[in-house]
This record gives C-alpha cells, sequence and structure tokens, in this order.
C-alpha cells in the first residue's frame, strides 16, 4: 500500500523535459538565485560561499539551455575572479584597517601630505589584511555568480515579458535593446573577416577603426527597420480610455511614487522609522494601482504566459528557504558564519547552515530538464550512422 | 480593396519624385505581382500600402492611397496592423522576439487578441508554413528560408486582408520558395487574402499573378493587366515568357505546363539541330576549359583511410590542359558540433564555371569561405593558385581570389562610390580607374558622390562586384549574386562573367537561381549536408533534377536545351 504512493510521488517529482508549455517563469529563477544571493550576503565563510557557488554552478550545469544568454554564465565567473582580485590588490596598495601582526611583506609607503591623513598608499601589508579582503571578495563574486546564475537559466526577454501591462512598451524597448549586443558583435567579427576580402588585414587598430562606422550605421539601420516592423505590426496601439481613468491613473502613480520616497527616505533616516514603513507600503499599494489602471490603455494581451505551477513555486522556495535558514544561523550563531580573521583562524564548516545551503539545489531536481541537452547527441549518432 | 488615387512619393533632396501618377485598384482576394526594374519604386509603393511610406520614412506623399475604406493619410502603420501585414526584404530586420512561436504571436499580441485564439492561430501557422519543428528554436539559429518563413508566418496569424511581401523568394532555394508560394496561393485561394508583392524572380512567381503591374521606369505611371498581356510588353521577362515570344506563342504561356502543351511544334523544329555543347559560353579566345574529371565519387576508399595509408585522392587521369586554379581535396568544416562540410573534392580549371548549388545551409557559403580563406578547413586541404588561402596574408590573396559575399555592403566602407572605387584600386594595385571602369559598365548611371548606401540591394551588388573584379583575381567566387537583380542587372552580370570566363578566369557561383546556373555554368555541383552529391557537365546533371532544372530544359525536355538564347540560336542557324 505504501509503494504505490511513493512511486506516484516519485513519477510527479521526476522532472520532465522542458517545454514552453512547463517552462519555468523567469521570476521563478531569479527568486532563487537571489535567496541563494541574499544568503551569500549573510556569510564571509570562504567554506559557505564555495558551496553556495557549487550549488549555483550545478544547477546552472544541470538545467542551462544552449541558447545565447546561457552562455554568459562563464563570463559572471570570471567576473567573479576578476572582483577578487581587485579587491586583493586594492587591500596591498592601499592597505586596510585590520589590525594584523603576521607580516607578510612590506611595500615602499608614498609619503603624503597632512591633508590626506588616513589613507595610506603601500606600507606594511598583514596576513590578517589579506585573508579578510579575500573573504570579502569571495562574498561580492559569490553575489555576481548568483545573479550570473538567474542570468544563464532565466530568459531575460520573458522576464521582461512579466511586467504589467503599463510597462509593456518599455519592456520591448529594452529587450531590443539587448538584442542589439551581440548583433554588433557578430556584425564587427564578419565586417572583419570581409575585410580579407578586399585584400586588408583583419587585425589591429586599424581594422576596428575602420569598421567602426558601418558597424554602428549597421546598427542604426537595424533599429530603424526593427521599429518600421514593430509599428506596422500594431506596436503602441493604445485603447480608447476615459478622461477620469487617465487622470487617475497620473495621481495614483505619482502619488504612489511619491509615497515610496518619502517612506524610504523615513525608514533610511534615524528619526522617521515610525512613520516610513507604513507610508512605503501605501505608496507601493497606489503605484501598483496606478500601473494597473495605466495597463488599461494598452489592448495587448499576452501569448501562453509562463505558468506557476508547483516546480516554480518549489524553485523559487528553495531559494527563499536558503535566505531564511542562513539569515537565522547569522542570528543564533555569527561566529560561525564570520570566521575570525584576528587572530587567525582556519574557517570550519558549520554543519547546519551548509546542509541549509544545500536546500539550494532542489531545483536541479524538480525543474524541467531542457530537451536540448539530449537532442544534442542525436545528430552525432546520426553521423556515425552514415559513416 | 487597396485604392490609389493620383499618388506620387518625393523624398526629400531627390530630384523628381520616386512614384507619380499611380492611379491603381487591386481588387480583393486577388495576386498582385509588381515587376519592374531595379529602382523603379516598387518597395515605395509597398511602403505606401502598410503606411510606412510617409508615416515611417518621411516624403511627402500626394493622393491618397486607402485600404478597406482607411485612408493611410490619417492612419499610422500601426492602426492598419489588423488589416495589412507586410514583410520586408530582409527578414531578419522584421523580427522583435527571439523565438519562432513568440514571433508569430507577436503582431496578435499587440492587437489584444484573446488568448485561445492566439495559441490555435499560431498551430495552425506552424503547420501551414511547415515551422512545427522550429517552434522553440531561436530565430537567430535559423537558415535564411526558415527565416523568410517565420517572418511571413508572422504577419499572417493577425489574419490581414492584405498581404505586402518585398522579394519574399529570393534569397529562398527553389523548393523552399515552391513552398513559400504554395502557402501565398492558398491564402489568396482559401482565405481571400488580397496579395501585394514584388519580386525579381519572375519564373518562380508570375504563373501565379492574377495581375501583374509593370512599373516600366523610374517616375513613369504604371501598366496593371493580365499577366500574359503585360509579358508581353514588359522589359523583364521570365524565361518561359521569352521562350513563348520566341516561338510566336499564343496566349502566352507563363508556366511551364502551359508551354510544354504548345511546345510540340518546337520540340520538332529543334529536333534536328544538335544541343550547343555550351557553345554560347565557350571562351573565344584563351584557354578553352578543358573538360574535368569527376573526381567526386570516391566513396570506395574512405578518405581517411586512404590518408592514413599515405595516398590522396588518385589524382585525375587526364590531366586539365591547364593547371586547375583550384584544388580542393578532403575537405572538411567543423563548426562547433556541426560537420559543416564532409570530404569535399573539387577542382576548378582557368575559365571554367562552376555553380554550387544545393538548399539553404548545405554548405555553400562554407565551402566559398574556404577557399578564400575567411575559414580554416578543420581536414583536407584548399589550394588556391598555390597557396593555401586561410594561411595567406589577405593582400596577396586579393589578386588571387574575390568573393562576393552574401550580404553586399559588407564590402563597403567608404561615404561615396568614387572613394569606394580609388581604395578598391589602391587594394589591388590596379591602374586608377579600372574598378569606375566596371562600375560604370555593371551599373549604368550611378554618380561618383552617391554614397553606397543608397544603392538599391541590386546596386549594392554590382558595385561590391566592381570592387572584387577591379584586382582581376584568376578564381572569383559569388555568394548568391543574383539576389535583387533584375533581369537587365541580371543579364548584365551574366556578359561580365562570361567575359571574365572567357578571359581565362575560374568563376565558382553559389546560386539558387537555376536559369543563372543554366546561363553561365560549364559544371554544376550540388551539395546536400555538407557532401558534394552530384558533379558534372550542367546539362547532365539539370535537366535530371527537378528542383533545379532551368525551365527552358523542363519545357523541352527530354531534349537538353538550358537557354532561351540556346533556343534562339539553333533556329536562327536553321532558318
Amino acid at each position: 500500500m505504501t509503494a504505490a504512493p511513493a512511486r506516484l510521488l516519485r513519477r510527479a517529482l521526476h522532472a520532465p523535459e522542458a517545454d514552453r508549455a512547463n517552462a519555468l517563469p523567469a521570476g521563478a529563477w531569479w527568486l532563487w538565485a537571489l535567496g541563494l544571493a541574499t544568503a551569500a550576503s549573510r556569510t564571509t565563510n570562504p567554506l559557505l560561499l564555495g558551496l553556495l557557488v557549487a550549488v549555483a554552478g550545478y544547477v546552472v550545469a544541470a538545467r542551462r539551455t544552449d541558447a545565447p544568454w546561457a552562455r554568459s554564465y562563464g563570463a559572471f565567473i570570471k567576473l567573479g575572479l576578476f572582483v577578487v582580485a581587485l579587491r586583493l590588490v586594492f587591500s596591498v596598495f592601499l592597505g586596510s584597517q585590520i589590525p594584523g601582526t603576521h607580516t607578510v611583506f612590506t611595500l615602499p609607503e608614498l609619503p603624503l601630505p597632512d591633508w590626506a591623513q588616513g589613507v595610506r598608499i603601500g606600507g606594511r601589508v598583514t596576513a590578517e589584511q589579506l585573508v579578510f579582503s579575500l573573504y570579502d571578495g569571495m562574498k561580492l563574486a559569490t553575489l555576481l555568480i548568483c545573479v550570473g546564475a538567474a542570468n544563464a537559466l532565466a530568459n531575460p526577454a520573458r522576464l521582461l515579458k512579466s511586467l504589467p501591462g503599463a510597462l509593456y512598451e518599455a519592456g520591448v524597448a529594452v529587450v531590443v535593446a539587448m538584442t542589439f549586443a551581440p548583433n554588433m558583435v557578430a556584425d564587427v567579427i564578419r565586417l572583419r573577416t570581409a575585410r580579407r576580402l578586399r585584400g586588408r588585414p583583419t587585425g589591429g587598430v586599424r581594422a576596428v577603426a575602420q569598421i567602426g562606422l558601418p558597424v554602428l550605421e549597421g546598427a542604426l539601420e537595424r533599429s530603424v527597420a526593427v521599429a518600421a516592423s514593430m509599428d506596422a505590426r500594431g506596436y503602441g496601439r493604445t485603447a480608447q480610455v476615459p478622461a477620469a481613468v487617465r487622470h487617475t491613473t497620473n495621481v495614483f502613480t505619482l502619488g504612489g511614487l511619491l509615497g515610496v520616497c518619502a517612506g524610504t527616505y523615513g525608514l533610511l533616516a534615524a528619526q522617521g522609522a515610525v512613520y516610513g514603513l507604513p507610508l512605503l507600503l501605501a505608496g507601493l499599494v497606489t503605484a501598483m494601482a496606478g500601473l494597473r489602471l495605466g495597463g488599461r490603455r494598452s489592448v495587448r494581451t499576452r501569448y501562453r504566459p509562463d505558468r506557476w505551477g508547483v516546480r516554480a513555486w518549489l524553485v523559487a522556495c528553495s531559494g527563499a528557504a536558503v535566505a531564511a535558514a542562513m539569515i537565522w544561523a547569522g542570528a543564533v550563531d555569527p561566529e560561525a558564519l564570520r570566521p575570525g580573521v584576528v587572530p587567525l583562524t582556519a574557517p570550519v564548516l558549520p554543519l547546519w547552515p551548509a546542509a541549509a545551503v544545500l536546500i539550494g539545489l532542489l531545483p536541479a531536481l524538480v525543474a524541467p530538464v531542457p530537451p536540448s541537452n539530449r537532442a544534442a547527441d542525436r545528430p552525432a549518432r546520426r553521423g556515425k550512422e552514415q559513416a | 480593396m487597396i485604392r490609389f488615387e493620383r499618388v506620387s512619393v518625393r523624398y526629400e533632396g531627390a530630384e523628381r519624385p520616386t512614384l507619380s501618377g499611380v492611379d491603381l485598384t487591386v481588387p480583393e482576394g486577388e495576386l498582385v505581382l509588381l515587376v519592374g526594374p531595379s529602382g523603379v519604386g516598387k518597395s515605395t509603393l509597398l511602403g505606401t500600402v502598410s503606411g510606412l511610406v510617409p508615416h515611417f520614412t518621411g516624403g511627402l506623399l500626394s493622393g491618397r492611397v486607402t485600404v478597406d475604406g482607411r485612408d493611410t493619410r490619417t492612419h499610422k502603420p500601426r492602426e492598419l496592423a489588423d488589416l495589412v501585414g507586410t514583410v520586408g526584404q530582409d527578414p531578419l530586420a522584421h523580427f522583435v522576439t527571439d523565438t519562432v512561436e513568440d514571433e508569430l504571436a507577436y503582431g496578435m499580441e499587440s492587437l489584444g487578441l484573446a488568448p485561445d485564439v492566439m495559441r490555435r492561430r499560431v498551430e495552425e501557422t506552424l503547420d501551414l508554413l511547415g515551422l512545427a519543428e522550429l517552434r522553440d528554436r531561436p530565430i537567430a539559429t535559423l537558415s535564411g528560408g526558415q527565416q523568410q518563413r517565420v517572418a511571413i508566418g508572422s504577419v499572417l496569424t493577425p489574419h490581414p486582408k492584405v498581404l505586402v511581401l518585398d522579394e519574399p523568394t529570393s534569397a529562398l532555394d527553389p523548393a523552399a520558395a515552391e513552398e513559400v508560394l504554395a502557402v501565398l496561393q492558398r491564402l489568396v485561394h482559401d482565405l481571400g487574402t488580397t496579395v501585394l508583392m514584388a519580386e525579381h524572380r519572375l519564373e518562380r512567381v508570375v504563373q501565379y499573378a492574377d495581375q501583374v503591374v509593370l512599373l516600366p521606369a523610374p517616375g513613369a505611371s504604371p501598366v496593371m493587366g493580365p499577366p500574359a498581356e503585360i509579358m508581353k510588353v514588359s522589359p523583364v521577362r521570365p524565361p518561359v515568357a521569352e521562350l513563348g515570344l520566341l516561338a510566336g506563342w499564343d496566349p502566352l504561356p507563363l508556366s511551364v505546363r502551359d508551354a510544354r502543351r504548345g511546345a510540340g511544334g518546337l520540340r520538332e523544329r529543334l529536333a534536328g539541330a544538335a544541343v550547343p555543347v555550351r557553345a554560347d559560353v565557350a571562351p573565344t579566345s584563351g584557354p578553352v576549359p578543358a573538360p574535368v574529371p569527376v573526381v567526386a565519387a570516391e566513396r570506395s576508399l574512405p578518405g581517411r583511410l586512404a590518408r592514413l595509408l599515405g595516398r590522396g585522392p588518385a589524382a585525375p587521369v587526364t590531366p586539365a590542359a591547364a593547371d586547375p586554379v583550384t584544388r580542393v581535396d578532403g575537405l572538411g568544416v567543423r563548426r562547433g558540433r556541426v560537420e559543416a562540410l564532409r570530404r569535399v573534392t573539387l577542382t576548378v580549371a582557368p575559365g571554367e564555371t562552376v555553380a554550387l548549388m544545393g538548399r539553404n545551409g548545405a554548405g555553400k557559403s562554407t565551402l566559398l569561405g574556404a577557399l578564400v580563406g575567411m575559414i580554416e578547413p578543420t581536414a583536407g586541404s584548399v589550394r588556391v593558385g598555390g597557396l593555401a588561402p586561410a594561411r595567406t596574408d589577405p593582400r596577396a590573396m586579393v589578386r588571387r581570389v574575390g568573393l562576393v559575399p552574401q550580404e553586399p555592403r559588407d564590402l563597403l566602407y567608404a561615404d561615396t562610390v568614387a572613394a569606394e572605387c580609388a581604395a578598391a584600386d589602391r587594394d589591388a594595385g590596379a591602374a586608377e580607374g579600372t574598378c569606375r571602369a566596371l562600375v560604370s559598365e555593371l551599373l549604368p548611371g550611378v554618380g561618383d558622390d552617391t554614397h553606397p548606401r543608397d544603392l538599391s540591394e541590386g546596386q549594392r551588388l554590382a558595385l561590391a562586384l566592381a570592387l572584387v573584379l577591379t584586382g582581376r583575381p584568376p578564381l572569383l567566387l559569388l555568394d548568391e549574386p543574383t539576389r535583387g537583380l533584375d533581369y537587365a542587372a541580371k543579364a548584365r552580370l551574366v556578359g561580365v562573367l562570361r567575359g571574365l570566363a572567357a578571359e581565362g578566369h575560374a568563376i565558382v557561383l553559389a546560386t539558387h537561381d537555376v536559369e543563372l546556373a543554366a546561363e553561365l555554368a560549364h559544371r554544376v555541383v550540388i551539395l546536400a549536408d555538407g557532401e558534394v552529391v552530384a558533379d558534372g557537365p550542367t546539362g547532365q546533371v539539370v535537366v535530371s533534377s527537378p528542383a533545379f532544372a532551368p525551365q527552358t530544359a523542363k519545357i523541352l525536355a527530354p531534349q537538353e536545351w538550358l537557354t532561351v538564347s540556346q533556343v534562339r540560336g539553333a533556329l536562327e542557324a536553321g532558318a
């Protein structure tokens, strides 16, 4: 009797092949990634950070497609490494406030005038200071890599499509703008190879300078052509809206935004904490209402919007759970999340927070599997048969 | 359905109006074909229907264009979007989203159709255009023909009453073009859609047209009538009509089927005459292109094994009269996982013209890229004039091989035609004025200070061809040279290329244009899936293939006549 429900459950959880109908909403991936990023921002423990990066990397490896945006993950990892290196370089040359006793080496110190007190260039470099900057840099890098994971897993165009109707046109403009960068890169490559055909070298500064103008011209022409196509296909059609609704929309949106600004100021300023939060919330609600009303002007409908199903909730909640667990761990046992730098101690892996981070692997189990991973083998196999 | 009332369009800064005195009515449910030489304002006329001219392009439109009663002066393009679907010349410039399915839905989303209606129509359109397998694919990864079908599909989904198409089949291989045209005909017949289309490749479309609008010259007022009537007076006409005029058939046939019915007499008259073995293109001076042995059929000994044994593919038994300009041995090119070319073996002798044919994406452009050195081979070898193109300095290569790419504007950097020509003379080390003379020959009537980007597609191609020809390379490669060319420009191109072949230039052209291949090529090489599947004299390869046979061959089969000029020559000789 117990075997049947277990099998049913397993079958239900078994990830299906991804297609348009069961695609996870871009928002779910972003919530998951932001959850991991929040967790990363709460700790400087290099082991936990490394675990977070590993979790994000594993999910990306298991669930990314071969779409162009999915290839950006590598770039984010490189960016993360660059951030760590930059943080270390700054720490070496500009010194640090961390008191330390283990001198690694001493750089010649640049004498600075009196008014530059507190600024130091060169001088003693301690192991504590290096370790501290390493931890700090790793934290930033992990944040970046988490954002990169969301970027690789979620189609940015689909994310913009889930904007409220009133913001739709701005969203399309952003999408079109985003497609320009890869197109321009492709143009540069094509034009550089085409230079060969005129008998000119393809490398060098002159090559880039000479094709610069054609590339820009090409981009401009393409944008005009896309604009013409969008116009001819009904972009920007509006519905007739009664004047009263229009005015209400304006009042709501503007009033709401003012409320948000005032509320945020109240929250951040020392005195206004009492009225800050309610004002912020009221402003948000009003602004949302304004946007909703504004959506009436837009006649457009949505084709197959992404559905928030069980899998989407699981993915989003797994990220949130990691964040919540880390925040809670930070409150209960701050020492474990922030390993001591002065005096230097080897970081230990706190068991429970580490286990919590592993919840972030859930998407690798429940999210639909992109079909390309399997389909990619097929032509190869067919090719073998032919040979 | 579409009414033009005394329409003329003048763009800012233009000396004379691009269009003038257009007074036409396009009836509902008809397929109307717009024909005329390059640069007579066909695209402008099409633009006035969707309202893009003048709302988007600027310029001054006088007169009135109404579509289904809506005046384009008061309705912006977006307010005509539910009525008029427009597909421009370049499908890539048309796309707003990034996947096929989203693109099909985009127009309907803008119009605010209900989700279930959108879903149904997307599925219908996917089937109608044979795109179902591509539905989730990013558009950027599709081939040209697929992109064109997606572009047409994306304007079909809102069920417009009027469809405006600017050269919808120019970039397509014959089979894909047939597909697109079949779809258009279905729309006209079953849904009563009114189609207004401009197309240079009349041999593909004229038989489907209910009416033809001829724009005879820039600024001249258009003539509208039944296709057979217009084809009699048109400066541009397909081979079937040409042959019909030559044989004096009445009514003028527009399709191969009609022509075959009346062709019995002509076949009899021609039965005695021997089919000239490329006599019309045989070089009058210079080295005679020797028959090059077919070396593609070497399946018996796999290339890899042969290489392992240290034996290359067997050398041609009868050495060509002249050294081959180009020798490709067992060429393989990989792009990531995809094998774009596999074991391609090919030789091209001086004075020989070879047409590369095959589906979109069969590897034609890749082969040309390898010959010119833009693509490095992953296996096998390429020798052009004894050099490996990919490893040779481009400055040395430019005088050995020249390629006119599919997108000719890639070659244009300067801002006037004169500057472009001067640069080409310098690059190739040619005498001053060489390039300009070529431009005048290919593109009569283009001023020195014209900006290359103001030229029409066909004019730009002619300019790029002139730039490449400046170096007088022994091997000339052309990628889809007739895309966007009218018959006059094509005839000039054919003349130039024949002249070059007669001087001993070897020419390789990748083309979908079977008529061009029939006119020019001594040999046809058909590629499929990156492999050479046929290589032989044009007559043999082309006549036996339903897709690649030119109209004249289809009409006069089983006789092996390829072009109207061959037939004309035989008739004149007989008379």
